[in-house]
């Protein structure tokens, strides 16, 4: 018997990683074709940020004071890098409650009985949120600049940096949706997943330099949001785009805040999607 | 030699509860075994055990002859599994579901493609193949599942409740599917809550009860360790009741007692003496002016094996017989409300 069950099929397989490629790409497709087939919550997707940026705009420019100023037309360009770090760590939500619903239906049962390389579901879901992720910076982007964003408003910047603050903002992006996987696989239905990855983000987005000048916040919750790893970015964009109010704090992250938003967001993929594989591992349905 | 399937001691706990309790299984090549029970019973956690869904806490377990425990990836290349909650993205239609599967059963797309379009036609789909699987009636889909799970063709296969809520006649179609999978020499393993599906599908049949196998052998072998026929009478008024009994149990003298399901008005009796007996059974009732609505002499089915090996009828739900419900039954009833609402507004609703 012994001879029997150690036994195991020769079945040429592939080295680990292209098989980790090639499955997360099946599963990417997927994802993708189903969000094509779900196209109002692409649309839903798109409409919260672009509302931000036009409440934003309009109701706090004129009253919020970057530097020493409160001209509307600097708070609007200080705004930006703000609304679209906000944005990309939004997708969160959808990860989790994406891969929330796979669970609960049973798909993910599905997708643990095949031989299949055992990240592959979960990075199928978050590199086909990643493109939803980038779809939805680009019509944001073109809004941003409709409603007058301009790049290089106080420093000059170019194509390259600028493409670089998108790049960035996309790792956090991606990073983030690690964070929504792993409350996916760690609730039980996609409704709590939902309002599980959104909640912990409004004190994440908010106490942070993205809305306001962290300059002139009390001196702990400064500190909060001098490190939180969310205002890295925002201050790296600010600084790549050439907007306005990027702050001169003495704080690590936002004197080398390109650096601190690479490290951040990579420390995040890191940890969580090494708990997330493991929960999916383990996950019991 | 041990079977296609072989499982020894198998515990699972989950808390406090235990799911299993030292199920032992083998099942031959080529032969199907129906797994027997209640909701809550272990079935679905044998099931998952099996398929490498859930390490047991503690047993061993050999599919297609590669150790569960230590070779589950191995495993999951020889097996196919339909589930309980037919498991396809509603989103895709049928033929890109399909293809996915093969894709992730490391098949080229190419043949992926080709081997989609195989199991559409066998599973009468080519017409519904383009649309998205959302679009599906319930049996449609459980179709579509079992055919995902047949895409590598593995030589072993587990359908767990793969008919349940399911119409009769969409159930009378998947067993047919499922009769012709069996003659081809797949091994199965199929759990239900039918008495009458495994009766119909099975070549031998375990009942489990509080996660353990209480019951085995052949439907047959089962039905005869619970005795032989009986006379199944319904009066027409509740009050004849008690003195239909009477009569019953006269002419049921030695061979058990009458039972008596009050909201049926059935009364059930064993008996000897065949269609005599009968014949003389509705005379004397018709001459105590007792009204009767049905009549029949019957073989013990299995629902009558499980009332006397259990205690209770299989289709209870009832909170004595903990098994997995305390934690599973949520879950699942969770699962089946979302199926439910997919199926009738096509979204996705859960309750």
């Amino acid at each position: 018997m012994s001879a029997v069950t150690d036994a195991v099929p020769a079945v040429a397989s592939k080295n680990p990683f292209s098989q980790l490629v090639h499955d997360s790409l099946v599963v990417a497709k997927r994802n993708l074709i189903r969000m094509s087939r779900i196209p109002e919550m692409v649309i839903f997707g798109l409409i919260q940020p672009i509302m931000f940026v036009i409440l934003f705009t309009y109701v706090f420019g004129g009253s919020m004071k970057i530097g020493n100023t409160t001209s509307p037309e600097v708070y609007k360009n200080f705004l930006m890098a703000g609304i679209f770090a906000q944005t990309v760590t939004f997708a969160t939500a959808g990860a989790g409650a994406g891969i929330a619903d796979d669970m609960h239906k049973g798909l993910i049962d599905r997708f643990r009985s095949l031989p299949m390389a055992r990240g592959a579901v979960l990075t199928g879901r978050t590199v086909a949120d990643l493109v939803q992720t980038a779809l939805t910076l680009l019509v944001l982007a073109i809004v941003a600049l409709l409603v007058g964003w301009r790049p290089g408003s106080v420093e000059p910047t170019n194509f390259g940096r600028i493409l670089g603050g998108f790049g960035l903002l996309l790792l956090l992006g991606y990073a983030f949706t690690w964070i929504g996987a792993l409350i996916g696989l760690s609730v039980r239905t996609p409704e709590a997943a939902t309002s599980g990855g959104l909640i912990w983000l409004f004190p994440v987005t908010f106490i942070s330099c993205a809305f306001v000048d962290s300059g002139q916040m009390t001196p702990w919750l400064r500190h909060v949001a001098e490190w939180n790893p969310f205002s890295a970015t925002v201050q790296a964009c600010r600084h790549l785009f050439g907007d306005p109010g990027v702050s001169h704090s003495d704080a690590w992250p936002m004197r080398h805040s390109v650096l601190a938003s690479v490290i951040y967001s990579v420390l995040i993929i890191a940890i969580f999607r090494t708990l997330s594989v493991r929960k999916y591992r383990s996950a019991d349905g | 030699m041990p079977g296609a399937i072989h499982a020894e001691g198998l515990v699972k706990t989950f808390g406090d509860v235990k799911a299993l309790d030292g199920v032992d299984l083998d099942v031959p090549e080529g032969t199907v075994l129906g797994l027997l029970g209640p909701n809550g019973a272990g079935k679905t956690t044998t099931v998952r055990c099996l398929t490498t869904l859930l390490r047991p806490d503690r047993g061993s377990a050999v599919v297609a002859g590669i150790d569960v425990l230590k070779h589950p990836e191995a495993v999951r290349r020889s097996i196919g599994l339909s589930g309980q909650f037919a498991a396809v993205d509603e989103y895709l239609t049928g033929r890109e579901n399909l293809q996915m599967v093969g894709q992730l059963y490391q098949m080229k797309s190419k043949a992926a493609k080709a081997r989609a379009d195989e199991l559409l036609e066998q599973f009468h789909l080519t017409d519904a193949a383009d649309r998205p699987a959302k679009t599906y009636s319930g049996g449609m889909r459980r179709r579509l599942d079992l055919a995902a799970a047949l895409v590598v063709s593995p030589p072993v296969m587990f359908m767990d409740e793969p008919t349940t809520g399911l119409d009769p006649r969409n159930r009378q179609q998947l067993w047919e599917v499922i009769k012709q999978l069996v003659s081809g020499g797949t091994t199965l393993l199929l759990t239900t809550q039918y008495l009458e599906e495994a009766d119909h599908l099975a070549h031998s049949i375990a009942v489990v009860d509080q996660g353990r196998v209480i019951a085995r052998g052949t439907s047959d072998q089962l039905k005869a360790r619970t005795g032989g026929e009986r006379v199944e009478v319904v009066v027409h008024e509740r009050e004849h009741m008690a003195t239909a009994s009477e009569v019953l149990s006269v002419f049921g003298k030695g061979q058990g007692e009458v039972t008596v399901q009050e909201h049926m008005r059935k009364l059930t009796v064993p008996v000897t003496g065949g269609a005599k007996l009968l014949a003389e059974i509705i005379r004397e009732l018709d001459t105590r002016g007792i009204e009767i609505d049905d009549i029949g002499l019957r073989r013990p089915t299995l629902d009558d094996v499980f009332l006397s090996l259990t205690g209770h009828v299989a289709e209870d739900k009832d909170a004595e017989n903990g098994g997995e419900s305390g934690k599973q039954d949520g879950k699942q009833d969770a699962k089946q409300g979302g199926r439910r609402g997919a199926k009738q507004t096509g979204k996705e609703t859960v309750k």
